[in-house]
């Protein structure tokens, strides 16, 4: 059932649109991602879910309800961690965490949720004293702290070294099993492919794909890459002819072939019929990374 | 000031409530905006009724002397420096660093942060002036306001004008940066209207008739005439209403919440 739904949203400033035209429903229990390049409208997008700013065409529901003109309603039910918002810089890690759990009629322990985020030792300290990572961490402590049933998470890791970064993760896989709804703005590959259950990528403000992140892994153009430095020339046409290849570089005897499944193994006959050795072979499957070079560089060029 | 603990678990305080105890605490913690709103204006009425020609009835007053004028001046630079010097550049901060956006994603409205922050500098503003009142009497033996009602109506509703004017600061600046500055000239034109440089009694005729229209020349006249036992003038009382409804419309329709 989805919980969160998108439909045909319009947003433009001054003329330019921001949004045109996104729509994807998100399911109830599922981490969905949106993951785009810098500008491409995602902020926008969960801005309108958020009923912060109003579309200027289409419909956005959570739970049924509109963002907007059910406003109070929806903020009961949704947390959100906002791009680059701060608090008052005298308040304490305390004071926020209790002014805001006052917010909501049945709010989550904020102590405990203070540990899980590793900010138990900072409740005296005041906002502005604290460091980015420990910013980012209270902002995602006050989006749970409702107790929501969705929550909104923009640029979650932004800001966070590696061991934070994976500590939050863990706690978003946390919180979805605990049967809420996650929507994540990233532009990180590796979050995404680790959290999400599905992306949708979005560019120019489109949604130009819309899958699970190997889905959209396998469908990049060039799933697979082979490379390997062979301990004779190979003939150049032979190469070509490879089945699956869509591209074949050679660079200072290194060969490098993007292809299929189907492209090692003829690769591998092709060198033992030639009786090749073939140094440093390295068979290396796409990431999110080129499925999303591709998807978007697909539509820059369209 | 603050500790390692939490404070512990009392019973859940209602939304508003919570706001209001939140910048409160807040507030207590801005030496800068305490010492310029409840220190300041007693300091100068102060300053002032040290200097010893400042103590001597003058006939040109009517018989009161200088010092007696400075009482109801000092009164309305507390709210100056309340409404006008404090207040603005803590609301624009927490529209520009989205504190106000942070909040409208919560089921309490960002409004309940400025209704808090409106009202904590309504209530120090006051109690700055009970206590310039309180020194003038106690230290220079000025006589407290002869109308009291009278007095307490004028003081409402000059709170009521320089709070509005400082919100409608904050609604046509963008940035701290521009309400400090506006704010900075606004502050001088208002001391001015006050008569904190010339009390407003002893203005040149024109000069008084202008600085009469003006939310603080106003306020300055009304509080003088309730001050010597008379009733402030329904003109005055008028002119300070006027632009409290005014200036709090304005910023009202023009505040930007991001």
């Amino acid at each position: 059932m989805a919980i969160i739904e998108v439909n045909g949203v319009h947003k433009a400033y001054a003329g330019r649109p921001a949004v045109d035209g996104v729509s994807f429903a998100v399911d109830e229990g599922e981490i969905f991602g949106i993951l785009g390049p810098n500008g491409a409208g995602k902020t926008t997008t969960v801005e309108c879910v958020e009923g912060l700013r109003v579309p200027d065409a289409g419909t956005v529901r959570v739970a049924g309800l509109d963002p907007v003109a059910d406003h109070d309603r929806v903020t009961r039910l949704l947390g959100a961690q906002l791009q680059e918002s701060e608090l008052q810089p005298k308040i304490t890690v305390a004071e926020a965490l209790e002014l805001y759990s006052a917010f909501y009629p049945d709010p989550a322990d904020w102590r405990a949720l203070a540990e899980r985020l590793g900010l138990h030792t900072k409740y005296g300290t005041r906002f502005a004293k604290l460091s980015g990572g420990q910013k980012q961490r209270l902002s995602i402590a006050l989006a749970l702290v409702g107790n929501p049933k969705v929550v909104i998470l923009d640029e979650l890791t932004t800001g966070l070294d590696p061991r934070a970064r994976r500590d939050t993760w863990k706690l978003i896989e946390d919180v979805r099993d605990s049967g809420v709804t996650v929507l994540l703005v990233t532009h990180f590959m590796e979050e995404a492919s680790r959290l999400c259950d599905r992306v949708a990528v979005i560019d120019k403000g489109k949604v130009v794909a819309l899958d699970t992140p190997s889905g959209l892994v396998s469908r990049a153009g060039s799933a697979t890459v082979i490379s390997f430095t062979p301990s004779q020339p190979l003939d150049e046409t032979e190469l070509d002819q490879l089945p699956g290849a869509v591209s074949v570089e050679q660079n200072g005897g290194r060969i490098v072939i993007n292809g299929t499944d189907e492209t090692v193994n003829a690769v591998i006959s092709l060198l033992a019929r030639h009786r090749i050795t073939a140094h440093q072979l390295r068979v290396t499957e796409a990431t999110l990374d080129d499925a999303f070079l591709d998807l978007t560089e697909a539509e820059q060029a369209a | 000031m603050t500790t390692a603990t939490p404070a512990r678990t009392t019973a859940t305080p209602t939304p508003w409530a919570a706001v209001l105890r939140a910048e409160t605490r807040l507030f207590l913690r801005e030496p800068g905006g305490l010492f310029w709103i409840l220190v300041f204006p007693s300091a100068l009425l102060t300053i002032l009724g040290l200097i010893p020609s400042f103590r001597d009835p003058d006939d040109a007053l009517g018989g009161r002397r200088v010092i007696d004028l400075y009482v109801p001046v000092s009164v309305l630079l507390a709210m100056i420096m309340a409404g006008i010097g404090a207040m603005p550049p803590i609301l624009t901060g927490y529209r520009e660093r989205g504190i106000l956006r942070r909040m409208s994603t919560t089921p309490v409205p960002p409004s309940a942060l400025l209704t808090a922050q409106i009202a904590l500098h309504g209530a120090a503003a006051l109690g700055s002036a009970a206590l310039v009142m309180t020194v003038g009497r106690a230290v220079f033996g000025v006589r407290l306001p002869g109308q009291p009602f009278g007095y307490v109506l004028a003081l409402l509703l000059a709170t009521a004008s320089v709070l509005g004017l400082g919100a409608l600061l904050c609604a046509l600046s963008r940035t701290t940066k521009a309400s400090s500055a506006i704010g900075t000239v606004a502050n001088l034109v208002m001391m001015f209207t006050a008569g904190v440089w010339i009390p407003v009694q002893t203005m040149p005729e024109t000069l008084r008739r202008i600085v009469e229209v003006t939310p603080f020349g106003a306020a300055s006249q009304a509080l003088d005439r309730a001050a010597s036992g008379g009733w402030p003038g329904w003109v005055q009382l008028g002119v300070m209403a006027l632009w409290a409804a005014v200036v709090t419309g304005l910023a009202t329709r023009l505040f930007r919440w991001e």
